[in-house]
């Protein structure tokens, strides 16, 4: 099992069946996840990131949706698999951070219920033994007061802590790959960070792999060390961190980088805006996806989708016709 | 940490959730005293101090209220105050049975079909509109008008069986705004299974709609008795019930109004208290109606 990455995925896609014909979400996309690893997904809003990542987790309702492809987790395959199944692999194996904080707690049920839940059904611990972890989980993911807050409605804890339970409910079947999925929407900047930390904190000392969903280039800059940008359901870009930073090959890593402000930038610096929106995946032609939308496309951009290629280092793939050769490269040179 | 688990003294957080409610107030317990007096009188009819309903004093024919008779008699003589406690039986017993009838199919049915959707929920509400669509007192007068004799239970079950489709539109409305919440996601991710997410997750938050429901469902099944009783389709004279005592005073109304008023003032005190417990209850539970 050591030689073999934790999250591996082959040619994933996933077909929504919609009155406007097929909507490929999620077109062909491949990683590998080595354990104590951390992957960033990054893409603009509706480019298949949420899909993607309830697609590793085997969430796609079985009505309207195709997916094929392949998704071995911990050895396990995970595409086609029962619910039965996938009951035995959530929360031992994977677990999951959702969006919204003030969603993914019900509001009726006091905090450390929803902890113990997992821990009394799946690891059949008794009442006792339930409750002294989940005050344990919650003291661990930095709630002050875990005993007197193990008793606390939802609606008594301010969004931060609310995710910090969230995160505790996840963690709470000790998962080796925890996927977040935007963590930090909905909350002010300050809390922000300190989830981002306390998640960077948790898999270091459990030992987890994290896949972080985001749309925030600033979150994952620091915090991952592997990155995968997707554009329309395809992988456009990936590579380790560093190197998409640095050396990206794909215009839209670039314009997703220039999108984002930056200190360095003079005061009053206009920030460049992509422009146009991303395409409805449902009528998209046959060529590259971003065309539409990028300064170098040239005609054989509409036509053909250009393949995952690598850069000189095999880990960096890049899906262009026009690939940029640094950063600074001037657009519009290659066309 | 160190703390212990709870101290007398802790902060309000998850502890004295009560102060943070909508006190219940006054009035409520008005309702509440009221509404069980009720409920008592019909258990115990006949060991209270009654007189028998069904007995005629002609000494008193139509006779207002006085200290041998409180509430009067009807035209029979008969004791007013005697035959709304024991006509209190009839309200009660078909407004409380067919609300079990009710809930006991529809809510089940609501929930699970919210829950599951796909094919059996498709079905399942095709079927509950087709009967939603044919209009319920209809089909009560039809249904009561045939089968005959007509007893308590088959007014029971004709009026449970029609309610089934409008708890059920309530209840699956109810469940369909929670299960599509995040947190019913969350459980599934946990390894809980559909019987357990439908028990913990979305029972409680659908508790409290379905109690407040169930309230304004006693409430409306009594009004409907008393509507079957008005057109002669309840319980058999002379057994008293609110319906028919009210019905049985219109053809003497001009000259002893109090046969009409004293049982509408029960019928009445009795659904305005339901009424209001349902509102109270429902505002004081709603944990996420405090919210800032």
């Amino acid at each position: 099992m050591s030689d073999q990455p934790l999250l591996s995925v082959r040619h994933l896609s996933t077909t929504f069946a919609t009155p406007a014909g097929p909507l490929r979400a999620v077109d062909d996309v491949s990683f590998d996840l080595d354990a104590h690893e951390t992957l960033g997904i990054v893409g603009e809003s509706g480019s298949g990131k949420t899909v993607l990542a309830r697609t590793l987790m085997g969430l796609q309702p079985r009505l309207n949706v195709e997916v094929t492809g392949s998704v071995q987790l911990a050895g396990h395959e995970v595409v086609g698999a029962s619910t039965a199944r996938l009951r035995e692999l959530w929360s031992s194996e994977v677990a999951m951070v959702f969006q919204d904080p003030m969603t993914s707690l019900n509001p009726v049920m006091r905090v450390g219920r929803q902890i113990d839940e997992v821990l009394r059904v799946r690891h059949g611990m008794d009442r006792a033994a339930a409750r002294a972890r989940a005050i344990e989980l919650l003291d661990l993911v930095g709630i002050p007061s875990a005993a007197q807050r193990y008793r606390a409605y939802p609606f008594e804890l301010s969004g931060g802590m609310r995710q910090r339970v969230v995160i505790a409910i996840a963690l709470a079947g000790q998962p080796r790959l925890l996927i977040a999925d935007e963590p930090t929407t909905g909350l002010d900047v300050t809390i922000q960070a300190q989830i981002l930390d306390l998640l960077d904190t948790l898999r270091a000392q459990l030992g987890m792999s994290v896949v972080m969903i985001t749309h925030d280039l600033g979150v994952v800059a620091t915090r991952t060390s592997r990155l995968l940008v997707m554009y329309a359901g395809r992988v456009a870009e990936t590579g380790p961190t560093g190197d998409v930073f640095r050396h990206h090959r794909m215009p839209y890593t670039r314009a997703l980088l220039e999108s984002s402000p930056k200190l360095s930038n003079a005061p009053h610096t206009r920030l460049a805006a992509i422009p146009g929106q991303p395409p409805n995946l449902a009528r998209v032609g046959p060529g590259c996806h971003f065309a539409p939308r990028c300064d170098l496309a040239s005609d054989r951009c509409r036509e053909v989708a250009p393949a995952l290629e690598p850069t000189e280092r095999p880990d960096h793939l890049f899906a262009c016709w026009h690939p940029l050769r640094t950063p600074s490269e001037t657009p519009g040179a290659s066309s | 940490m160190s703390d212990r688990p709870t101290t007398p003294d802790a902060p309000e957080i998850g502890g004295d959730l009560a102060a943070a409610r909508p006190p219940l107030g006054p009035l409520f317990w008005i309702s509440v005293g009221w509404l069980g007096l009720n409920v008592l009188g019909a258990v115990l009819a006949n060991v209270l101090p009654l007189v028998n309903p069904l007995a005629q004093d002609y000494n008193f024919i139509n006779a207002g209220p006085s200290l041998h008779h409180w509430l009067g008699t009807d035209d029979l003589g008969r004791d007013i105050l005697s035959r709304i406690v024991f006509g209190s039986r009839v309200s009660l017993l078909v407004g409380s049975g067919s609300m079990v009838i009710g809930f006991g199919v529809g809510m089940p049915l609501g929930m699970l079909a919210a829950y599951r959707r796909g094919r059996f929920d498709a079905v399942v509400t095709a079927v509950m509109y087709v009967l939603l669509a044919f209009p319920a007192i209809i089909a009560v007068i039809a249904v009561l008008s045939f089968w005959t004799p007509r007893t308590l239970l088959k007014i029971i079950i004709v009026i449970g069986a029609a309610s089934i489709p409008l708890v059920y539109r309530v209840i699956r409305s109810a469940t369909l705004s929670i299960a599509t919440r995040e947190f019913v996601t969350v459980a599934q991710v946990q390894g809980a299974r559909d019987g357990r997410i439908i028990w913990r997750e979305l029972l409680p938050n659908v508790a409290p709609i379905a109690v407040s429901f169930l309230l304004v469902g006693v409430a409306t099944v009594v009004t409907l008795e008393g509507a079957l009783a008005f057109l002669g389709l309840s319980v058999n004279p002379p057994t008293p019930s609110w319906g028919n005592m009210i019905n049985e005073s219109r053809t003497i109304l001009s000259q002893n109004p109090w046969l009409a008023i004293f049982p509408s003032i029960a019928l009445g005190l009795f659904l305005l208290s339901l009424n209001y417990i349902g509102d109270r209850l429902r505002a004081h539970f709603d944990v996420t109606e405090v919210k800032l």
